[in-house]
């Protein structure tokens, strides 16, 4: 029992890292229609922006989460500038091959030996491993401090979506371009603030996945950003309450298949997830159906 | 400028024949080309850093360079290296490359099984000698029954490996209880955890816990949680250096106390030695060894590169001699002839005397590593 409990805890460790990305999947695509196939990549370099400031420029931990997601947030607004925007109205499956290639290009660009390079790095831990024991319920402090930088960072973001006017016009730009446009909104700007936005989450969940498993190289944004996207069209995409369900539901697929199934089965269950909900409901468990507008 | 058409015509048709012949310009009937193929960059970079030092130092001493070339004997030879990222389809696209192109006679490498096995099946079809210094599965060699006849090892297989370090466990840390977590879809990690989990069995041992996982898992908490439940005394890790680390730290962040094992997968110096203090791991060679091989080996390399060899070099090194050995022995470039002398000559080389059996694999000692403070320290020479 206990077992299970601890189980538990590790798909949650796991589904608030994958929160943290399937809110950018979710932010970009409820706003401009696009699925973001660089944001694992972004994710990725977060982590290793967060590693380089720790380990080659010895800045404290609490700096360099920041840090890693500010300069992020900056590469966010870089990508959707160059690679997105001049394809706004052009079809939208050439605005989602170009984020394949920029996503290709992040990965094959950061492993560069001038870059981050192509080898995998053991991440130094910013603390000490301890373990607290309640009953035989194991809680380390890694997953305390995954769990509250989550909730942190999820009311902030809950309070600029809902209470700001930068996230007031994000959601009116999400409703209707145009309509925006017509009131006033820089259109331009509110697109180019949401990137910044999921890619400075994206940045965080990097870091924080790079504390929890110390390893990074230029490739292991992949399989989580399939899996936040999973989670962001599980929860319905567009969605953010959506995307942090459908994140924590993965997670615990993930951990919960692998400790009773079997570890080879895991991403064949959390796939097909993602199968069964696009046959059954597209519009995933929170999302909004109804007919699409042409 | 226009340059006239007579010379531009002249000099095409003098392009035309040296394009055509650089492949094998005319006067290279007797040269003996050779290929290493190495992981110079991914997730085992060190272990194709040392292998082509190894190689490079081995080729020096025998009088050849990599950019110059140079002479065994009477035997011209030229040195090519390629890089297979550790990935098995990278190494038959450069094996075939070495072959088709460049016309190599005979290949030093790959590094890892998974990568060396997918290899020999590009070698032993063209007839081209094979050595590798480090694959330690039976399958490099045997598959399905058969011998491969141009491939060959410089290094000792896994079931040996698997049960040096089971019977260690055994008799020395006395342990009776093991899990094991091993990378289903490479070779060298199952036939590890497998020869392990025989010899350990046999010897009175339970596996009370084992698991695989994919090669690219990086979240093991849901094992780990369940490993820490059984308590056992040996934790057995016999993969890579980078994913032991990754297990190792996540293992010990979850609580669990076992002693950690391994193979040689854990010679690195970008090993986790934090993570996995207290480790042990079967290996090939220890620098500390007092033979003078050893000891002469060990000076040559620090001079050249300023640090002390790991197994991966050494054998590395070794390969190389058993390949310089049967080129002198032979006084040429067939590989036909080669083949022959490597298969049934005996060779003394750093890591102990290598004669091969009928399957080509040498009989050879190994040595017990721990990794203590920092460092690898040399704990037992075990002999087969």
């Amino acid at each position: 029992m206990t077992e299970a409990v601890n189980q538990i805890l590790n798909g949650l460790q796991l589904g608030l890292v994958y929160a943290l990305i399937a809110l950018g999947y979710t932010m970009v695509y409820g706003i401009i229609r696009l699925i973001n196939f660089a944001h694992g990549d972004v994710f990725m370099v977060g982590a290793f922006v967060a590693f380089f400031s720790t380990s080659s420029w010895h800045l404290p931990f609490v700096v360099a989460v920041p840090l890693s997601m500010v300069i992020c947030a900056v590469l966010g607004v870089v990508i959707e500038r160059l690679a997105y925007r001049p394809l706004r109205y052009a079809a939208r499956i050439a605005a989602l091959i170009s984020a394949i290639g920029v996503s290709l290009l992040l990965e094959y660009g950061s492993s560069l030996k001038w870059v981050f390079g192509p080898n995998y790095r053991v991440v130094p831990r910013p603390f000490n491993v301890t373990q607290w024991s309640f009953r035989g319920v194991q809680v380390s402090n890694i997953q305390v401090i995954v769990l509250l930088t989550v909730i942190v960072l999820l009311a902030a973001l809950q309070y600029m979506v809902t209470r700001t006017r930068m996230g007031k016009a994000m959601r009116a730009v999400s409703f209707d371009h145009d309509a925006a446009r017509l009131m006033g909104i820089n259109v331009d700007a509110i697109i180019s603030y949401t990137f910044a936005l999921g890619s400075a989450l994206a940045a965080a969940g990097g870091v924080l996945y790079s504390v929890a498993y110390p390893q990074i190289n230029p490739f292991m944004g992949i399989m989580p950003g399939l899996k936040a996207f999973t989670a962001a069209v599980l929860g319905g995409i567009g969605s953010i309450p959506g995307a942090m369900l459908g994140a924590l539901i993965m997670g615990e697929v993930d951990v919960l298949s692998a400790a009773y199934l079997s570890s080879r089965l895991r991403d064949v269950f959390s796939f097909s997830i993602l199968i069964l909900v696009l046959l059954t409901k597209p519009s995933g468990l929170l999302g909004k159906s109804g007919p699409e507008k042409v | 400028m226009r340059i006239p058409r007579i010379v531009a015509v002249v000099a095409i048709a003098l392009l035309i024949p040296a394009l055509a012949l650089s492949g094998c310009s005319s006067g290279d009937k007797k040269t003996l080309r050779v290929g290493l193929i190495t992981p110079l960059t991914g997730d085992v970079k060190t272990f194709g850093e040392s292998t082509k030092n190894g190689v490079l130092l081995a080729m020096e001493q025998a009088g050849v360079t990599l950019d110059k070339g140079g002479k065994i004997g009477n035997v011209p030879v030229k040195l090519f290296i390629q890089d297979d990222r550790n990935d098995a389809t990278e190494g038959v696209n450069v094996a075939t490359k070495l072959i088709s192109e460049t016309k190599v006679q005979a290949i030093i490498g790959s590094v890892t099984s998974k990568v060396t096995i997918a290899v020999s099946n590009v070698t032993n079809p063209a007839k081209v000698v094979q050595i590798t210094s480090t694959a330690t599965n039976p399958k490099v060699t045997v598959e399905d029954g058969k011998r491969k006849p141009y491939t060959f090892r410089a290094c000792f297989i896994d079931p040996f490996q698997g049960t040096v370090g089971a019977k260690f466990a055994l008799d020395t840390l006395k342990a009776r209880t093991a899990a094991m977590l091993y990378d289903q879809s490479n070779d060298y990690t199952v036939g590890l955890a497998q020869y392990f989990k025989e010899a350990f069995e046999k010897g009175g041992g339970k596996v009370v816990f084992e698991a695989s996982y994919g090669t690219n898992d990086t979240d093991f908490s849901a094992v780990l949680t369940k490993i820490a439940g059984f308590k056992p005394d040996i934790l057995y890790l016999p993969d890579y250096y980078q994913k032991v680390s990754l297990i190792g730290s996540q293992a010990r962040a979850k609580g669990i106390k076992s002693v950690f094992m391994g193979g040689d997968g854990w010679d690195s110096s970008e090993l986790d030695f934090k993570a996995m203090d207290g480790g042990y791991f079967t290996n090939h060679y220890s620098p500390d060894d007092p033979r003078a091989e050893v000891k002469s080996f060990v000076a040559a390399y620090k001079a050249k590169y300023g640090a002390v060899p790991d197994a991966l070099a050494t054998l590395a090194y070794d390969a190389t001699n058993m390949l310089i050995t049967a080129v002198k022995q032979t006084q040429s470039n067939d590989p036909e002839k080669i083949r022959e002398y490597l298969a049934n000559g005996t060779f003394s080389a750093v890591s102990g005397t290598i004669k091969n059996d009928a399957n080509g694999n040498p009989i050879k000692s190994a040595a017990i590593l721990q990794i203590k403070d920092g460092k690898q320290q040399f704990v037992a020479s075990v002999n087969p």
